[in-house]
């Protein structure tokens, strides 16, 4: 366990959630907190920043638009249905009505002028929201590189020299420019609250421009499946205002006393499930790219073989 | 002398699946045993496990699908009640086991319940509604039957030999390489998928060949029943898009078995393009499944309406355009691998555009029951169950194809519920409504009604009830294959969802009564006549079950509904047509090869899980000597007496002509 002995920021029983349920706790009282039981917000509704906000608002039109032809087919199902039983003496029985070319016509064009008008919606939204397209904003963007190991999340901060695992913390209403990749198999970064999901995949950088309007706790998470530890994988995304940010980084950098190096990465890309959140108080440079590029050995696997028939490997 | 077979490979640490596994071999083990005992292994040799009878074939696929339908609905009760139990805890699963048990529930139910269940319904039915006595090559069909039955058999033997795959059901790399697995558990996968896969790709070739080539006389593709035109569709998707599985499987078991780098991390391996090739074949696959379910539910509303079905050349064109359009669609799959607003786009609509096919054979059913007189018979209910939710399951399958809202909702259980919403809601309906439809015809009794509809209800409820709460559940950011969560939220949602199995439990559970009670009063339900919906096409024609030719002599066809216009004619005069003139008839002869293949080829599969190298050389010599020999028979038909076809003729036509005169009697 590489992070045994570095001073960890939370300890390991505050499990993503808990920390920010707690605050809420403090703040509105017991009776309150009872009823509050959201803690941090894991859910896609209601987003945040210009990437959330805009998936959530797409979804929605063409949720509308599919629904004003669903619904009515619905009704019309049941409807005929109903009517055309055949103990129904009052409905007419029309054997012969096989064939109509205006019918048809109707049928043919309804749901393609449905598609069409959707299409539409989603070509402007394929471009609008791409994951690589930076946000327009006049603040300065912030970088982040994330790369997901088995089973933890590590994120460095090239612009401050510094790193975290298992926890992001972003300064609210900043675009957040993620670079991200993978130590050892398929991830995918996502935070609901804020939009957009990407993949993460060894020796590929995906990129991905987020941001959050307002200070708040959200949920992380890894949401694709990449082997036994996958559901430990979350994290809390914490949206600070910019000073408290500009704290944060100042705090981590004094009081993390562990350092992000070739060395110790190789720690912490071996296997391991529920690591507590930590920080690293420095980090060797170009290390994300030496990931990417695998000058640093991709993670390496399962050492011991609990797996029935495992195969030995080595010699590679 | 074992490879890597110890006896470490079986589970004894972990009693969940060792006694789930006991308890399912000891059943069909003492089923095998009582079959022997009670002097039956003759008849079941004979009769059945030689057989290569298209419906006897039939009929054994949908029973493999049917014991497979419990196992994979067994790991689904797993799952919802592991979800439903572990908030803030570890639940009753430990994650290996976890992995495993939903990677097994999905190919099971899509590879060994879905899939021969849609090619049994076709087995039973398609030479029937083509008018001909069996398909292209029966022996062939045999061969792939077993095959299929093979790759079932070794991802059950899974259970307590070895380990399943922990990837999910497509086992996406580099998780599934050695790395990263270096279990047996994908090699279960990867063997059984390519041995059934052998077999699913004869059978595609097999009824492309008999649907093109083998029509009775007068049968045009426009006067085809359109359930014939869905598995034309679906067996060319098969012969186009199952060599891609082969192709890709293989590319993985290179890199598993002979340190290849296609998909590796290192050495210039490359994860996407197993995301590519596999998605190629996967979503065709999802077309393979649902375009037979589109016939069945063509066929039970026409025939359950008492109309032709509305807009058939509408529907033949809309069948063929989702045929094509299925290979064009694959990357919705991972738009956020952040291919680029452009590439993202072009799929988008790409799929959206199937949508539109879809939603004309959507229209085309509703017009088909306008102006008609429905019965509510179980196939019909199961028709409008599927009506309902397959628009939605479709709505919100168009919903994921938009970027930026598969953007969000990717991965996550809204994406769970959409994929269940219509293989349940569409290909299971299907094949249920199939089922309980052409039931009387394959063994010539039919379905009790009220445990029938009772099942559906319970079916239909169930569904609502285990998969609406996905939905919510995928908006409120919960992603797919979670051990445990520490969300409170997502509880009650998750509990509501264990309800929903219940339900469907109760389904599954009369479904089994219904069975047990038609076969107990099997002669109060007895179809004499062969007709018992009052059908359209020709499998009503012959009697039921159809003797061995099927017809004693091939019918002639006029026009589209073959047996309808025959039967008006009939009705009319109060007299059927004259007696045709009877032949004999040559038919295949029964043969072992199938069985005997699939049992070196179970052995193979074995041995190259385990690299047991010597039994692996030996059994695939074994499978190829069987082919030698089959191939070097010299007797492979047997004849049929003009007496015994007439014999068996006249008691059909006895029996139609008395159903005529009770007709008569009540005008």
């Amino acid at each position: 366990m590489p992070q045994r002995g570095f001073p960890v920021v939370e300890s390991l029983n505050s499990r993503p959630c808990f920390r920010g349920r707690a605050l809420i706790a403090l703040r509105c009282g017991g009776l309150l907190a009872l009823l509050v039981l959201t803690g941090c917000e894991p859910g896609i509704f209601p987003s945040q920043g210009v990437v959330g906000k805009g998936n959530t608002t797409i979804m929605i039109d063409s949720l509308a638009i599919m629904l004003a032809i669903v619904v009515p087919t619905i009704v019309a199902t049941f409807a005929v249905a109903w009517w055309f039983r055949s103990s129904n003496s009052s409905a007419r029985y029309r054997p012969d009505f096989i064939y109509s070319g205006q019918i048809e016509m109707v049928t043919w064009s309804i749901p393609l002028m449905t598609i069409m008008l959707l299409g539409g919606v989603a070509w402007r939204g394929s471009h609008d929201l791409d994951p690589a397209r930076p946000l327009v904003s006049d603040e300065a963007l912030l970088k982040v590189q994330a790369v997901s190991l088995d089973w933890k999340w590590l994120f460095i901060y090239p612009d401050h020299n510094i790193a975290t695992v298992n926890r992001l913390v972003i300064p609210a209403g900043v675009p957040i420019h993620f670079t991200l990749t993978s130590a050892s198999v398929m991830n995918a970064f996502f935070v609901p609250k804020l939009g957009s999901m990407i993949y993460t995949m060894n020796r590929m950088e995906t990129q991905l421009h987020l941001n959050a309007d307002q200070p708040g706790t959200f949920l992380g998470m890894s949401s694709h499946f990449s082997g036994d530890g996958f559901a430990d994988m979350q994290f809390n995304v914490q949206a600070l205002p910019k000073d408290g940010f500009s704290a944060w980084i100042d705090e981590t950098r004094k009081g993390a006393a562990a350092t992000l190096t070739s060395q110790t990465y190789q720690d912490l890309a071996k296997q391991s499930m529920k690591v507590a959140p930590f920080a690293y108080s420095a980090v060797e440079p170009d290390l994300f790219h030496k990931v990417v590029m695998q000058t640093l050995p991709p993670g390496p696997g399962p050492v011991v073989e609990t797996s029935p028939g495992a195969s030995k490997r080595g010699g590679k | 002398m074992l490879g890597k077979l110890t006896w470490a490979a079986v589970p004894l640490d972990h009693p969940i699946p060792l006694i789930a596994g006991c308890v399912a071999f000891g059943v069909v083990g003492g089923f095998v045993v009582y079959v022997v005992l009670k002097g039956w292994a003759p008849y079941l040799w004979r009769e059945w496990i030689t057989s290569v009878d298209h419906k006897r074939i039939g009929v054994m696929y949908i029973f493999l699908a049917m014991v497979m339908l419990l196992r994979g609905f067994s790991d689904a009760i797993m799952m919802r009640s592991q979800q439903a139990l572990a908030f803030r805890a570890p639940g009753y699963l430990p994650p290996e086991h976890y992995d495993q048990i939903f990677s097994a529930h999905g190919t099971l139910m899509i590879l060994f319940v879905a899939m021969p269940f849609m090619i049994g319904l076709i087995n039973i039915v398609v030479p029937l509604q083509l008018g001909v006595r069996d398909v292209a090559f029966p022996t062939l069909n045999s061969v792939s039957f077993w095959l299929t039955a093979t790759g079932a058999l070794l991802i059950n033997l899974s259970l307590v030999i070895g380990e399943f795959a922990r990837t999910g059901w497509l086992p996406y790399p580099p998780l599934s390489e050695l790395d990263y697995s270096p279990g047996v558990g994908v090699d279960y996968y990867l063997w059984s998928l390519q041995i059934s896969g052998v077999g699913t790709l004869l059978t595609g070739v097999n009824f492309v060949t008999t649907i093109l080539k083998i029509r009775a006389p007068g049968m045009t593709y426009m006067r085809m029943p359109i359930f014939c035109w869905t598995a034309l569709a679906s067996s060319l998707l098969i012969v186009a898009a199952f060599p891609i599985l082969t192709a890709t499987l293989a590319m993985l078991i290179l890199d598993r078995y002979l340190g290849f780098h296609f998909f590796t991390n290192e050495a210039g391996g490359n994860a996407m393009m197993f995301m590519n090739l596999i998605w190629a074949w996967g979503h065709p696959e999802v077309y393979i499944l649902v375009l037979p379910a589109f016939g069945v539910f063509s066929e039970v509303v026409s025939t359950l309406s008492g109309k032709p079905l509305f807009g058939y050349r509408s529907m033949v064109a809309a069948t063929m355009a989702i045929c094509v359009l299925a290979f064009m669609v694959w990357l919705h799959h991972f738009f956020t691998m952040g291919a680029g607003a452009n590439v993202n786009a072009f799929f988008s609509i790409t799929t959206m555009i199937i949508a539109v096919p879809t939603g004309v054979k959507v229209f085309n059913w509703l017009f088909t029951m306008y102006g008609g007189r429905i019965r509510y018979a179980p196939p019909m209910l199961w028709s409008i169950g599927f009506l309902v939710t397959f628009a939605i399951g479709g709505m919100t399958g168009v919903l994921l194809s938009v970027p930026p809202a598969d953007f969000v909702l990717h991965n996550s259980l809204f994406l769970v519920a959409h994929f269940h919403n219509v293989i349940i809601g569409g290909v299971l309906f299907g094949a249920f409504a199939g089922y309980t439809f052409w039931f009387p015809k394959a063994f010539g009794f039919r379905l009790e009604e009220g445990l029938g509809k009772a099942a559906f209800w319970c079916w239909l409820l169930g569904f609502y009830l285990a998969f609406m709460p996905l939905y919510v559940l995928g908006f409120m950011g919960m992603t797919r294959r979670m051990q445990h969560y520490d969300i409170p939220e997502w509880h009650p949602w998750l509990l509501l969802a264990a309800a929903g199995v219940v339900v469907i439990l109760a389904g599954i559970g009369l479904q089994i009564a219904q069975l047990v009670v038609s076969f107990r009063h099997r002669e109060q339900l007895r179809d004499t006549t062969g007709d018992p919906w009052n059908g359209r096409s020709l499998e009503w024609s012959t009697s039921s079950p159809p003797p061995a030719f099927n017809f004693a002599v091939l019918p002639r066809i006029e026009e589209g509904d073959a047996y309808w216009e025959t039967k008006q004619r009939a009705v009319r005069q109060h007299v059927l047509a004259d007696e045709p003139a009877y032949a004999d008839i040559e038919l295949p002869r029964n043969s072992a090869t199938g069985v005997v293949c699939a049992f070196f080829a179970t052995f193979l599969g074995f041995a190259l899980i385990w690299h047991i190298w010597w039994l692996a050389v030996v059994s695939f010599l074994g499978a190829f000597a069987t082919f030698v020999a089959f191939a070097w028979r010299d007797r492979t038909e047997y004849r049929v007496s003009a007496d015994e076809v007439a014999r068996i003729d006249r008691e059909n036509r006895s029996a139609r002509r008395a159903a005529l005169a009770q007709l008569g009697a009540a005008e």
